[in-house]
């Protein structure tokens, strides 16, 4: 890939202005971010990050692709395989398809044992001539069975001969509605020749051949594993990203594209820092499977004092029967039914031992259950506040607009709404996925250091909230403080971040589930204990 | 006339005018959407003596482009053959009838000769696996299901 060097500058100038910090404030901020300023080598080795001060341990080397970018690249490995291999571009290309588009195996396998390779990536030795449109005489197609005088019929290399009407119909079949485009073989039964990019321009329309190009893309990108779509809607941007799977469990992977999108490029979700790969999905399914009923059966439900089972009382006397333990117990003391006489009503026995055992018990089996809650809940708020912020951003423009009227700032001016409201975004964003973090830490030292710049970073968003909510007329005086805030909440994200991204690296964490901790890494030194 | 329509026609009048390989029978052809042939084993193959099986062929407007839908029925003197691939139901689970398979040059005709070979074939006598609780739930129609092919010799 010789492209990589002028793309290194795109991605590193968005950056800067997608970085929270640095903006209004020049204290320590270059020290974490002023990594992208020198072209990268093309190692990607993330131990390597621990010695340099360069950046912040939570970043990650990854570089953006646009799509014309995605189609160089695919045309400058064809045009090498063309020339080393001598053969057409179109049949490079469904060599480099096959082998996935690595190149050093494909060249290897084709000298080792060239016709097998090429048959079974479904390419013909045949030399012949190059396929083209013909009339042939006395011709009848074996699709529509028609044999017209002058029909116009088309076969690949490997001479399977129809009219060009129902190749057409083929071609449109496979690509419209079955969505191929990489593997569209002879229509012939039995015969795996692929069609090639040139033969199907012969036979179909323009819209086709355009779907076609695009799905062809859409298989490069998903037969290499070091490439990404930006999720984004309506982004065609590709992101690149040498992360292992194995290193998931001490790296989360966030890139950032071009289109502002920040993503994990380790799973299918959004950016979820600090909180790794693996505890995402755990929770996400806990959230998906309890959330809600966790919810109602805090509010409507107790638990048999016996057996634990959860029962709803839906009516009737107090004189409850468990139905899987057949135990007897009171709904209002939760003591033994036994004890309760003929005086239940009043439910007197507040006192009687086996009523607070009782009560002991539930409390220690809805405690996980309440646990779940507090973070749910935090979770859930941060969640729904950083979609609120975002409809705020589209507000804050026009802020900025009747701003620039009213106290006759200009549009640099008043950028400065614009910073804090990414950078609210973006805390929030942090701040939301740290409850999930959280909800699987053990409790120990490093917990409650966490915990405290938890503390900090939603105290300093909380009031940049609400400064940021004040009437138009006072934004303008704020100005100042609301700078002072930005920065200093995308300051509070970064020393979060990089404390828990390094004790992630390190395997410091201790937690609640199962979690296969890396090995710790040699460089790190004296503060590797455990 | 449709794409579908045109290729059927040539098929109807080849039929009616060399016949069809022996063992295998057009019943009707009313129309150029749905069809039924009859089908018999030609050799001894104990698990089908003296049985003929009825077969529905039902054609999309985009045929032979697309595979037809085609399936046993089961009446008073054609029962479902017992074979490992097709359900009681009389669904086939055979890969040229599905897209993957499928290759617009086979033809009615072509494709009562495989489920011919497919019978003279086997020597088991059994259903697929799953049988009676596919035949209970299914609701798809044969093109929709995704079969597994995983035993091509049988």
């Amino acid at each position: 890939m010789d492209t990589d060097d002028e793309f290194m500058s795109n991605p590193s100038s968005e950056e800067e202005d997608m970085m929270p910090d640095d903006s209004d404030n020049d204290m320590s901020g270059d020290d974490d971010f002023d990594f992208d300023d020198e072209p990268d080598p093309e190692d990607i080795d993330i131990q390597q990050d621990f010695g340099s001060k360069k950046k912040a341990v939570y970043d990650i080397d990854y570089k953006v692709y646009r799509p014309q970018d995605i189609q160089e690249q695919q045309d400058d490995l064809i045009r090498e395989v063309n020339m080393i291999l001598n053969i057409s571009k179109e049949e490079a290309a469904i060599l480099l398809r096959h082998f996935r588009w690595n190149k050093e195996r494909l060249i290897e396998e084709i000298m080792d044992k060239r016709s097998q390779t090429l048959e079974t990536a479904g390419l013909s030795e045949n030399h012949t001539q190059v396929p083209r449109l013909q009339v042939i005489p006395c011709f009848a197609c074996d699709i529509c069975c028609e044999d017209e005088e002058g029909l116009e019929s088309f076969a690949l290399k490997c001479g399977h001969r129809y009219c060009v009407n129902c190749y057409r119909q083929y071609l449109t079949q496979k690509i419209c509605e079955d969505g191929e485009a990489a593997r569209i073989q002879c229509p012939s039964d039995d015969c795996n020749l692929i069609i090639d990019a040139r033969s199907l321009d012969l036979l179909v329309t323009q819209d086709l051949t355009d779907r076609y190009r695009r799905l062809l893309n859409r298989t490069y990108v998903e037969d290499r594993d070091s490439l990404k779509w930006c999720p984004a809607p309506d982004c065609e941007n590709v992101v690149e990203c040498d992360i292992k799977k194995k290193d998931l469990n001490r790296i989360v992977p966030t890139v950032s594209c071009l289109c502002s999108e920040r993503f994990c490029f380790g799973c299918p979700n959004e950016d979820h820092q600090p909180a790794p790969c693996d505890l995402v999905k755990k929770w996400l399914k806990k959230c998906a499977d309890d959330s809600e009923t966790a919810n109602w059966i805090s509010a409507n439900t107790k638990e048999c004092p016996k057996c634990n089972s959860t029962i709803e009382k839906n009516g009737g006397c107090n004189h409850m029967t468990c139905r899987k333990c057949k135990h007897e117990f009171c709904w209002m003391c939760m003591g033994l039914w036994s004890e309760h006489g003929t005086s239940w009503y009043n439910c007197n026995r507040f006192e009687e031992k086996s009523g607070t055992d009782a009560r002991d018990a539930q409390a220690k089996s809805r405690v996980s259950l309440e646990r779940y809650l507090h973070y749910y809940n935090r979770y859930a708020n941060h969640e729904q506040s950083a979609r609120l912020d975002k409809e705020m951003f589209l507000k804050t423009e026009k802020k900025m607009v009747s701003l620039q009227k009213e106290s006759g700032m200009s549009w640099i001016e008043v950028q400065y709404l614009s910073s804090a409201s990414q950078a609210l975004q973006t805390c929030r964003r942090t701040l939301m996925w740290t409850y999930a973090f959280a909800f699987y830490l053990a409790r120990n030292n490093l917990t409650e250091i966490f915990e405290d710049n938890q503390k900090d970073l939603e105290m300093a968003v909380e009031s940049l909230s609400e400064m940021f909510e004040k009437p138009v007329q006072d934004l303008a005086d704020a100005k100042v403080d609301i700078m002072d805030k930005t920065s200093y909440c995308n300051k509070r994200r970064v020393i979060l971040l990089n404390d828990t991204a390094q004790n992630l690296a390190e395997g410091k964490w201790t937690f609640n589930v199962e979690f296969t901790n890396p090995t710790p890494l040699g460089a790190v030194g004296s503060s590797s204990r455990r | 006339m449709s794409f579908a329509t045109k290729r059927l026609g040539k098929e109807l009048s080849k039929i009616n005018n060399n016949s069809l390989p022996p063992g295998i029978e057009l019943v009707s052809a009313d129309d150029f959407e749905e069809w039924y042939l009859d089908i018999k084993v030609l050799d001894n193959n104990p698990l089908y003596q003296n049985q003929v099986y009825r077969l529905k062929f039902k054609f999309s407007a985009q045929y032979p482009i697309e595979p037809p839908e085609v399936v046993f029925v089961k009446l008073a003197n054609r029962p479902i053959p017992i074979h490992p691939h097709i359900y009681s139901n009389g669904i086939i689970c055979l890969d040229l009838l599905g897209q993957a398979g499928w290759s617009p040059v086979q033809n009615v005709e072509s494709i009562c000769m495989s489920l011919q070979s497919m019978l003279t074939g086997n020597n088991k006598n059994e259903r697929p696996a799953g049988d009676e609780e596919f035949v209970r739930g299914n609701r798809l129609r044969p093109k929709d299901i995704d079969f597994y092919y995983h035993d091509n010799n049988v």
